[in-house]
């Protein structure tokens, strides 16, 4: 490829070239694609190595989705049916931050997740645990100007699949993130402190790294916690975060 | 400071309980002047189609211009009232997908050069431990995507065909189909950002 010194400035661009920011490469963070043992990737996860692509204007820009999206009864998953869902109510609360500990403000959380007794709304979950018609599973919020998000919810109970023979699934919540970049584009899963389910579950254990898989367990919190009133969690999420602003050089190209 | 950062897991079976939006699909409202429609199935390694996956898509507005302060270019208001540039449909019992959207405008690249118009996409389902990600190019640009940096880095012509969408035979100027194969004959290339 060779410098085009006319082709940027029809673009109204300083001669020169573009200076983008640059995301972190999580090299050994998330799980490979082909993890064998969770039965699911073996005839979906691509079996070709991933092409490296450079990170240049589409993909250090990405929707910045805003309130429209989202009302204030949203985070809360326990008051938007007739009576109240069963289960132990539960605060989950935490910073959605880049890799640079710099929050990520006004930023777009969906959670979704079984219910107290281990059983999603949808059409297709036939686990035989009853349906709790208080409770769909269904949570939006926006982080604030520090980054954070807040849900009221139930805790989500444990339930089987048939992954393996006698597969159980540790309680979770589902999080999707956006950030602000198409880079930083995040779903992943929120466990609970000490779940004894752990060590069989091969997603959980998909990610290669102990100290990784920490990263994706929520902290109980007593000071979070509301006497008389809904246990508290605290959960951070950290996505890959623009390094200093560089010049991408011809050569990174 | 340096924090290490939240790895991925699978977005599940159950994603429809929250993720698509009723105008997920309609990155510009129906009836938007110059609409394109780009409309695929989701296969997986066994060619059966993958009707509980996830599609997003990403792109520059007709201008070549993002709404996003992040552009070194500057933010720039899309003059099509109501692009939101991003698009969002699951996949249907056929494994079909639908995305309403206008044409993006070619880009220019941070060293010189010219990227064809694209749409970054990420494609997020049941047995994947990460989104996987691609990206849409136009059949009629041939001369755009031959001086594609992204397209050129693929060496093999047909791996690189998987990105480039065709037109709908006997449909109307502006229908699309882009299938997504995640595994094994004419598997997509997805891309390592």
């Amino acid at each position: 490829m060779t410098a085009d010194p006319h082709g940027t400035g029809q673009h109204g661009v300083a001669s020169g070239g573009l200076i983008l920011p640059r995301y972190e490469r999580p090299d050994g963070v998330h799980p490979p694609l082909n993890s064998p043992e969770y039965r699911s990737s073996q005839l979906r996860a691509p079996a070709q190595p991933l092409v490296p692509m450079p990170q240049w204007l589409t993909e250090v820009t990405g929707p910045l989705l805003g309130a429209e999206r989202v009302t204030a009864a949203d985070s809360d998953l326990t008051t938007r049916h007739p009576g109240e869902p069963l289960g132990e109510r539960i605060i989950v609360t935490g910073r959605v931050l880049d890799s640079g500990g710099r929050p990520v403000p006004d930023t777009l959380v969906e959670i979704w997740q079984a219910n107290s007794a281990g059983r999603y709304a949808h059409r297709v979950d036939d686990h035989p645990a009853p349906l709790d018609p208080n409770f769909d599973g269904a949570g939006r919020c926006l982080t604030d100007a520090d980054g954070r998000y807040r849900f009221v919810t139930v805790k989500p109970g444990a339930y089987p699949w048939r992954n393996h023979l006698n597969a159980w699934r540790p309680a979770h919540i589902h999080f999707s993130l956006f950030g602000r970049a198409f880079t930083q584009r995040l779903v992943t899963q929120m466990y609970f402190p000490g779940d004894p389910l752990f060590a069989q579950d091969p997603i959980f254990n998909s990610v290669p790294d102990p100290k990784a898989r920490e990263r994706m367990i929520a902290r109980f919190e007593l000071s979070l916690t509301e006497p008389d009133w809904a246990l508290g969690f605290e959960w951070d999420i950290v996505l890959r975060g623009p390094s200093a602003t560089v010049f991408e050089t011809q050569e990174d190209a | 400071m340096s924090l290490p950062i939240t790895p991925s897991q699978t977005v599940g079976p159950f994603l429809a309980i929250v993720l698509p939006w009723p105008d997920g699909p309609f990155v510009v409202p129906e009836g938007t002047a110059g609409a394109i429609t780009i409309t695929g199935q989701v296969f997986d390694g066994a060619g059966q189609p993958v009707t509980d996956a996830l599609i997003e898509t990403w792109q520059a507005d007709p201008d070549s211009r993002f709404d996003h302060p992040d552009d070194p270019r500057g933010a720039a208001r899309p003059a099509a009232a109501g692009f939101r540039g991003f698009g969002r449909c699951p996949t249907d019992a056929s494994g079909q997908y639908r995305i309403v959207t206008l044409r993006p405008g070619s880009l220019p690249c941070p060293a010189g050069g010219t990227e064809a118009p694209h749409l970054d996409v990420s494609v997020f389902s049941r047995g994947l431990l990460d989104r996987v990600v691609t990206r849409i190019y136009f059949p009629d640009q041939a001369e755009a995507n031959a001086a594609d940096p992204v397209l050129s880095a693929i060496g093999d012509q047909a791996r690189r065909g998987t990105l480039i969408a065709s037109a709908v035979p006997g449909g109307e100027p502006g229908q699309f189909r882009f299938d997504i194969r995640l595994r094994g004959d004419r598997e997509t290339v997805f891309f390592d950002v």
